[in-house]
């Protein structure tokens, strides 16, 4: 990864919530504002590529299935938000690994609204800082779970 | 001959489909299977399915699971098939396996590598005796805790490649330009191909190899095809053609790994190809290989250097985004064996490596993939090719379950008028066996017919592959 830009950051939050934790979270965000599809959601399948001998040259190592969806915040809004897109509305995408149409709609929405000058803050605290939390926390857990088998061997010397 | 069709049955077969369906369901009075207590209590099958159906999606594959009345190789089937119903969108970035959250790391070879050493969970040193009390239902097991040390986790190789014991790909690759180039023995160092090779414009070539060792990052066969380019044309053209040379990052990003679901393989295979099709290979064929290296066939003499369970981050990059973006933390299983080399003429001795990736919590799988990656580098290494697991031609072409289950189990399809025919055959020979009375004639013309039968049955299975 080149530069972790917030965008990148909030996209991958997005992405790797589940759709639950994902779908309550933008709930409490009250009415969204109108948005349409630019590409609707599609199923598809990415091609996983590991490396050899694990930092050589690549190959393909398996499939993943994939959703994507691009959506747009309708520019009638009286938020001025046409000002930092240099006239156009904003274009939200979602590209997250399952088959959930939802998902990706989600995810895409958000990518949106978060691009959004006033709809950055609400959507940041309540949806993506949530999540975040929350998949730190799953982490942590296994962390800690795996750290309590952490194993010292001691071999034995025979001349003893 | 081609296989004769057969007609009918349309009420058998469908009564037997419904029966299929009431007998996997079993007895009603028994709550049904969910598509979660699959995926998370019969967590293994569900990655054995995904990593042989080359599919990573869990739900999908404890559906299959579920549809297959738990016949695992039944449940790759289905999500192979499935898959082919499905628009590749995008080819991941290679993934950083150096950046995994591990949920368990061991090596064999060193007891104390940075990060240390954690069992996670595991059969490895349980006793392997039934346990009854898993009988009786509502167990809810808690898993013990410790503060976490969060010390950088590097591979273990890592240790071994700084003190340049491991063959390191740089050195592979030149070798393989030499011998390639040159046509000459396989122990032939780079030096002396350099040397030896192209007299004429000795410097350039020296140049050339360097460019290509630094090449090796990015696409070894490319950096060949230059080379002995560059080789050729070298009288005419001496600066320019080196000039040619892609620089390697260039090359990374134009090249495209082999992809096994769009190009059909052709031998002699690269080791990206191989390891595509050993990572989705059936488990106990790699395994059986994998054994036979140890037990003599095959000259290995393998460590587990490092295990690596957990998850790692997928990375695209989609052309109409312009950046990269993950999409997913996926499990897997990555294995690299260390073997001895004993060295040659000209290389000391020092250690290779079979690597195993699989997706998924796949340890046998991926250990097996590991040592049947090394064992095919053999001609790489300049070893005898002298048994089965070292014959990429055997190993790639029986390594897939589908296939292998399709055409074994496409016997069982009613064959009545083939089998006549043989039938047919076979009490004319014993017919002009009997007339004739020569025991001499009978054995050879025995032989033959069995040859003759085997090469039809060949013909007549690929007819029917096609139809």
């Amino acid at each position: 990864m080149t530069s972790i830009k917030p965008r990148q950051l909030w996209m991958a939050t997005l992405a790797k919530a589940s759709l639950e934790a994902l779908e309550s979270r933008v709930a409490m965000l009250g009415e969204l504002p109108p948005y349409r599809f630019l590409r609707p959601p599609e199923i598809g399948l990415v091609m996983v590529q590991g490396r050899m001998d694990g930092s050589g040259e690549p190959f393909c190592v398996g499939e993943m299935t994939l959703t994507r969806c691009v959506v747009k915040l309708e520019a009638d809004l009286d938020t001025g938000l046409d000002v930092d897109e240099g006239g156009g509305a904003i274009a939200g995408f979602g590209y997250v690994s399952g088959r959930s149409h939802r998902h990706a709609e989600l995810a895409a929405i958000c990518d949106a609204l978060l691009q959004h000058p006033v709809w950055y803050d609400p959507v940041q605290e309540t949806v993506v800082e949530f999540l975040q939390t929350l998949a730190q926390q799953q982490k942590e857990i296994q962390q800690r779970q795996v750290e309590a088998t952490k194993v010292n061997f001691f071999t034995l010397d025979r001349k003893q | 001959m081609a296989y004769v069709a057969v007609k009918g049955g349309e009420t058998a077969i469908q009564n037997a489909e419904t029966l299929l369906k009431a007998w996997r369901r079993g007895d009603p009075q028994v709550p049904e299977l969910t598509l979660d207590q699959i995926t998370q209590q019969l967590s293994l099958g569900v990655n054995r399915v995904m990593c042989e159906g080359s599919l990573y999606d869990p739900e999908l594959a404890a559906l299959a699971i579920k549809q297959s009345w738990g016949d695992l190789v039944e449940a790759i089937f289905l999500l192979r098939a499935y898959r082919t119903t499905l628009p590749r969108f995008y080819n991941s970035q290679p993934l950083d396996t150096q950046q995994m959250n591990l949920q368990r790391r061991i090596s064999a070879i060193f007891k104390d590598v940075p990060g240390g050493q954690a069992l996670g969970a595991t059969y490895d040193y349980v006793h392997r005796l039934l346990d009854f009390k898993l009988m009786a239902e509502s167990e809810a097991p808690v898993a013990l805790e410790a503060e976490p040390n969060r010390a950088a986790m590097p591979h273990v190789m890592e240790l071994l490649r700084q003190e340049g014991l491991i063959q390191s790909v740089a050195e592979k690759s030149v070798e393989k330009l030499a011998r390639k180039s040159a046509g000459e023995s396989a122990g032939e160092s780079a030096e002396k191909f350099a040397e030896n090779a192209v007299e004429a414009a000795q410097e350039s070539v020296e140049k050339a190899t360097e460019k290509a060792v630094k090449a090796t990052q990015g696409s070894v066969e490319r950096a060949t095809e230059d080379t002995v380019k560059a080789t050729e044309d070298i009288e005419e053209t001496t600066g320019e053609t080196i000039k040619d040379t892609p620089e390697p990052a260039v090359e990374e990003a134009d090249r495209q790994p082999f992809d096994l679901t769009r190009q059909p393989l052709s031998l002699p295979a690269e080791r990206d190809a191989r390891l595509q099709n050993l990572s989705r290979a059936d488990e106990g064929f790699l395994l059986g290989m994998a054994y036979s290296t140890q037990r003599g066939y095959g000259n290995n003499h393998p460590f587990a250097g490092e295990i690596r369970v957990g998850q790692v981050e997928v990375l695209i990059a989609p052309e109409e985004l312009g950046f990269e973006v993950a999409i997913a933390e996926i499990s897997i299983t990555e294995v690299q064996m260390v073997n001895q080399f004993k060295g040659n003429k000209v290389q000391p001795p020092q250690f290779t490596q079979g690597y195993g990736l699989t997706l998924g919590y796949n340890e046998r799988k991926a250990m097996s993939m590991a040592l049947v990656d090394r064992a095919l580098q053999a001609k790489e290494l300049g070893e005898a090719v002298a048994n089965p697991a070292q014959d990429e031609e055997f190993v790639l072409s029986h390594s897939d379950n589908v296939e292998a289950q399709g055409f074994v189990q496409h016997l069982k399809l009613p064959h009545y008028i083939d089998f006549q025919a043989e039938l047919n055959l076979v009490r004319q020979l014993r017919q002009t066996g009997r007339e004739e009375t020569v025991d001499d004639t009978v054995e050879p013309t025995r032989a033959e017919t069995k040859n003759g039968t085997r090469n039809k049955t060949m013909d007549e299975a690929r007819n029917e592959n096609e139809e």
